[in-house]
């Protein structure tokens, strides 16, 4: 996310707009017929990989698929660089979801079609903050936004990619984590060079009154080599009715899914659920970024 | 390869410390070849690391360690005979020590004298220090840094974005 300007992200955000009917079904298009998206999954993926196949066939487009590992050329040793290369010959755009940071790049050297990054390892997830933020700005406000990023900022990529994002738009953050999982210094350096204001708490009942947004993350309970200390930190950190309770009437709580337990089911429907819309969101977004690199947005 | 450690009073072959000069110290000239001077204390092995000299070379090098210098503190200097590097090794030298300067030798002449200054983008030099980074896997590609601040120097991996500051010597390929 790094690279893009607030320009481009502007001009994807408004195409998934123009786009979000036929990604409901209710508008019916073939701009994508004749056309082929290979997805290669190296890693599980539920949301992510389905979002993109339904943002494809709704365009009329077809989809194929790496398959299990297990099955292909990769367990025999196969590189990622030639992978790309041969399944950029079947296909008119690549999708790549792997385990190691910086592999969309690489693919992006060898592949002759264009390559989409969904998610490379602890790297970046751009088409997830590309969700996130046409979220925030169809259910809250992009300009001067306050927002709390909560959980597993360490660790998360979500959250690094969506920071970076906020800082063009002058959000206002703070992150709020177990002091173990606190975002990476080089990562909190590079917003506070953009002029973003950022705070950091452990404590969310300090913040929860305050902000538009609260961004909920997953904390993975094998970060903690002690369970207890893992069951306190999680149940610190879980959103119920009662937690909303002072909080304003138009915050919005989201989170990329799946969650465990850190948003109690009750908190589905009250009026600052966005998570299952955020979901949703997904498909125009994908759409868009699929029509730029497929047709050239015509 | 001759080391030294002039502060402690050795004394060797290459090297001659003047009597009436207890706090300089002034290296042998060299007929032809290149002398790399004002590396930072301690860096000169990383310096013969980056230019491939190993234990093994034919070539006549001279490397004296920590000399008190009145802009580094302390420094290095490294003098490989019979050898002028080319500009893309001596820039390479920027990336452990960028207040280096350069003499290219040749009949005891200094021919030119020369600063070092980090390209844009390193390849196949420095790999990269995240051990998760498709760089450091079995694909047919170099590791690519990208030079992000020359003094001090900041790297930032081409594919994963991991940076890379003060450890750069362990991560020389």
């Amino acid at each position: 996310m790094r690279e893009f300007s607030r320009e481009e992200i502007d001009s994807v955000l408004d195409l998934a707009a123009s786009l979000e009917p036929y990604a409901r079904g209710k508008k019916k298009s073939d701009i994508f017929a004749g056309k082929v998206l290979a997805l290669l999954f190296f890693e599980p993926s539920t949301r992510t990989r389905m979002s993109f196949e339904t943002a494809m066939k709704r365009l009329g487009g077809s989809v194929i698929n790496l398959g299990p590992a297990e099955g292909s050329s990769i367990s025999k040793g196969e590189s990622l660089a030639d992978t790309v290369r041969v399944i950029g010959g079947y296909a008119d755009a690549l999708v790549i979801r792997h385990p190691k940071e910086g592999s969309a790049r690489l693919a992006s050297q060898f592949s002759p079609v264009p390559v989409l990054n969904a998610g490379d390892g602890a790297g970046h997830h751009p088409t997830q903050t590309l969700l996130d933020l046409y979220t925030i700005k169809k259910e809250s406000r992009l300009e001067n936004l306050s927002i709390a990023l909560v959980g597993d900022l360490k660790y998360g990529r979500t959250v690094h990619s969506l920071a970076y994002a906020l800082s063009l738009y002058g959000a206002d953050i703070t992150l709020v984590s177990p002091p173990t999982l606190r975002m990476p210094d080089p990562i909190k350096a590079d917003l506070f060079s953009k002029g973003t204001m950022v705070r950091e708490t452990s404590d969310l009942g300090e913040v929860i009154n305050n902000v538009d947004v609260l961004y909920m993350t997953r904390i993975q309970r094998e970060r903690f080599p002690d369970p207890v200390e893992y069951k306190k930190v999680a149940s610190s950190y879980r959103i119920t009715p009662e937690f909303l309770a002072g909080s304003q009437s138009n915050l919005i709580i989201m989170h990329p899914l799946p969650r465990v337990d850190e948003i109690d089911p009750a908190v589905d429907s009250t009026v600052h659920a966005r998570y299952f819309q955020q979901s949703f969101y997904g498909v125009p977004v994908r759409m868009a970024l699929l029509k730029l690199l497929i047709t050239g947005g015509d | 390869m001759t080391l030294s450690s002039p502060g402690k009073g050795e004394k060797i072959e290459a090297i001659d410390i003047p009597k009436d000069e207890p706090r300089g110290l002034r290296v042998k000239p060299i007929t032809n070849g290149t002398v790399i001077d004002h590396i930072a204390g301690g860096q000169a092995l990383n310096v013969l690391k980056i230019l491939g000299i190993s234990g093994t070379t034919d070539a006549t090098v001279s490397v004296v360690m920590n000399v008190e210098s009145s802009k580094l503190g302390k420094k290095d200097i490294v003098k490989v005979e019979d050898r002028e590097l080319l500009e893309e090794e001596l820039n390479r030298i920027a990336l452990i020590a960028p207040n280096a300067s350069i003499n290219i030798i040749r009949d005891y002449k200094v021919i030119e004298k020369h600063t070092v200054d980090l390209p844009g983008e390193i390849v196949g030099v420095v790999r990269c220090q995240n051990p998760n980074c498709i760089s450091n896997t079995i694909e047919p590609i170099k590791s690519r840094m990208l030079v992000k601040t020359r003094n001090p120097v900041l790297l930032r991996c081409l594919y994963c974005e991991q940076p890379l500051t003060d450890r750069i010597a362990e991560y020389l390929i």
